[in-house]
């Protein structure tokens, strides 16, 4: 339902040095750097998948998805979706989508928040019964009832990002496009908006496409991951298949009495003072019980815990690995 | 239509949370063009007549254009504020939505404490068209209201091509302060009085006297060419370019992003 093919984008950027007399310069000749945002990104998304858009700042994450929804048009390639191309028919195409940008608030900044969905609602052309079981659905589910009638300027974050969701879900889109959803929240904020998402998606097949930072984001919504990295994606496959890759390390936490023994080849030690030793050891070589068992005949262990390696260094490693 | 309404409303609804900013303003806006009524007052307590204009028929030329603009300004406030617009990235969240990019940018903002300048101008057009000497037969009560629509167009159109124009740069915008704000100040006299060039200039390059200057010349009774009532008409077609011009700029947006 989601298709594209060798999208192809590139900005011209203003280029100037530092320094007055530069950009007096610049007033009179202006020199322009031209910038590929997006070079020949092809994937497929179907019906109700989940997908993790992942890539560091500047990798071509908001381009991909302001092409999705319509805002930008591509300099070469296709992109099909729900059988439109966004940018030709952008009216059409924008009733069946939701967006939430994470940093751009949809709602009227000094209005109650209801006054503001009953406008979306008549933006949308949407029936009454629609917008009155979806608007009871949603403040059930994001738990919105007691601030509906708050102006947005005076809620918290939390409280308006779980109505900015509800705002771009009032008129029933088939794909909603997260643009940094849980940017800035609390830790009880971000679970609410992931528990939501991920309902959504189970009760209604809504396809949800999520950029994001947060690594917890992605491992708590998304099965498959894009990453992308200097316009290019770079891999497309499941988070499983990731953790695969580089599950194989572990980092074993020692708290410890004793000198500790020379340590075999495949272990290395990150942290060691005063009795407490972070080591990280590849698994396939050197097995934790062998670890254990050799650490517990040299010194007396008074702990030791044993973690696989956070998400978040594993997508470190795999920036560098595609240097990006 | 009606979600025009709506939006209305919600502007008006959202305007009204700060009342005394907003009655503060609408009284400011108020003060500020008394002063350029006061401004053709002292001017007229000197002289008798400029260029051959007395003072009713100045303030009833006065009057026109401050309602045109006022009116304008109020409700194509969006156009006005578009390059705010494209910096916070408003844009992209309009054109997220299946409406008209135009109808939307109607719509961000509504600028209601310009009634402050329309009520201005309301009473000096009172005032001054029962004192202006002209006998309001149906020719010329149609003249005026040419005059008023004509007006609105052209002020429309000129925020629409400053919109356009900040697309494609936000440097030097304030050069189109000449052509609205300045037509506003310009358009308190008839425009002959500025000489041959600048009526030649607000005649073909921004139509400002098609609206003012010719059908008010019909209006004072100085000229019976029944063509210049209808001039106004003319100007307003000059919206079309400045429309056009406009999207292209969109497309250009599109295209380019940021």
């Amino acid at each position: 339902m989601i298709e594209l093919n060798k999208i192809t984008k590139t900005f011209r950027v203003a280029k100037r040095n530092a320094g007055l007399k530069e950009s007096v310069k610049a007033l009179f000749r202006k020199e322009y750097e031209e910038i590929r945002a997006l070079s020949e990104v092809s994937f497929t998304i179907g019906e109700g998948e989940m997908v993790g858009y992942i890539g560091p700042n500047g990798a071509g994450k908001s381009s991909t998805i302001k092409i999705m929804s319509g805002v930008l048009t591509p300099d070469a390639g296709q992109c099909i979706i729900n059988g439109r191309c966004p940018w030709k028919e952008r009216k059409a195409h924008v009733k069946e989508i939701g967006v939430v940008f994470g940093q751009r608030s949809q709602l009227w900044w000094d209005a109650p928040v209801l006054d503001s969905f009953e406008l979306i609602r008549d933006i949308y052309s949407v029936t009454p019964e629609t917008y009155q079981k979806n608007l009871k659905r949603l403040t059930e589910m994001l738990d919105i009832g007691e601030i509906r009638k708050t102006p947005v300027r005076q809620l918290s974050l939390g409280q308006r990002m779980r109505c900015e969701i509800a705002a771009s879900l009032l008129h029933d889109p088939k794909i909603l496009f997260l643009d940094e959803p849980t940017i800035g929240l609390d830790a009880v904020s971000k679970i609410a908006v992931r528990d939501f998402i991920k309902s959504i998606n189970r009760e209604k097949g809504t396809t949800v496409i999520l950029t994001t930072h947060d690594m917890q984001d992605i491992e708590a919504l998304t099965d498959r991951i894009l990453l992308i990295g200097k316009g290019k994606i770079l891999l497309d496959g499941s988070l499983e298949e990731l953790k695969g890759k580089y599950s194989g390390n572990k980092l074993i936490t020692v708290e410890y009495a004793g000198n500790l023994p020379a340590l075999p080849e495949n272990v290395a030690a990150l942290k060691n003072l005063d009795g407490h030793a972070e080591l990280m050891a590849d698994m396939s070589k050197m097995p934790v019980s062998g670890l254990i068992s050799l650490l517990s005949e040299a010194v007396e262990v008074k702990d030791i815990s044993v973690t696989g390696e956070s998400i978040d260094e594993m997508v470190v490693r795999l920036y560098k690995e595609f240097e990006i | 239509m009606k979600l025009y309404l709506k939006y209305l409303s919600m502007l008006l609804k959202s305007q009204m949370q700060y009342r005394i900013s907003f009655l503060m303003t609408v009284v400011g806006q108020f003060l500020v063009s008394s002063s350029m009524f006061l401004g053709i007052w002292f001017m007229f307590s000197r002289f008798h007549s400029v260029d051959g204009f007395g003072f009713s028929e100045v303030l009833l030329c006065f009057s026109v254009i401050l309602m045109a603009f006022s009116t304008a300004e109020c409700f194509v406030r969006g156009f006005d504020r578009f390059p705010h617009l494209i910096r916070t990235g408003e844009l992209d969240r309009l054109l997220v939505r299946p409406r008209s990019v135009i109808f939307q940018v109607l719509t961000s903002n509504v600028e209601f404490s310009r009634l402050g300048r329309f009520a201005q101008a309301v009473l000096v057009l009172c005032y001054a068209l029962p004192s202006s000497g002209v006998i309001w037969t149906w020719d010329k009560i149609l003249t005026l209201i040419m005059m008023l629509a004509g007006g609105i167009l052209l002020f429309s159109a000129l925020f629409v091509l400053y919109a356009g124009i900040s697309f494609f740069t936000i440097e030097g915008l304030e050069f189109m302060n000449i052509f609205t704000d300045g037509g506003r100040e310009f358009g308190s006299y008839p425009l002959s009085i500025y000489g041959e060039g600048i009526l030649k200039f607000f005649t073909y390059v921004v139509p400002l006297a098609l609206v003012q200057y010719y059908p008010f010349l019909y209006l004072t009774g100085r000229s019976g060419n029944a063509l210049y009532p209808f001039l106004p008409l003319a100007a307003g077609v000059f919206i079309v370019p400045c429309y056009l011009f406009f999207r292209l700029g969109l497309k250009k947006y599109q295209s380019t992003g940021s």
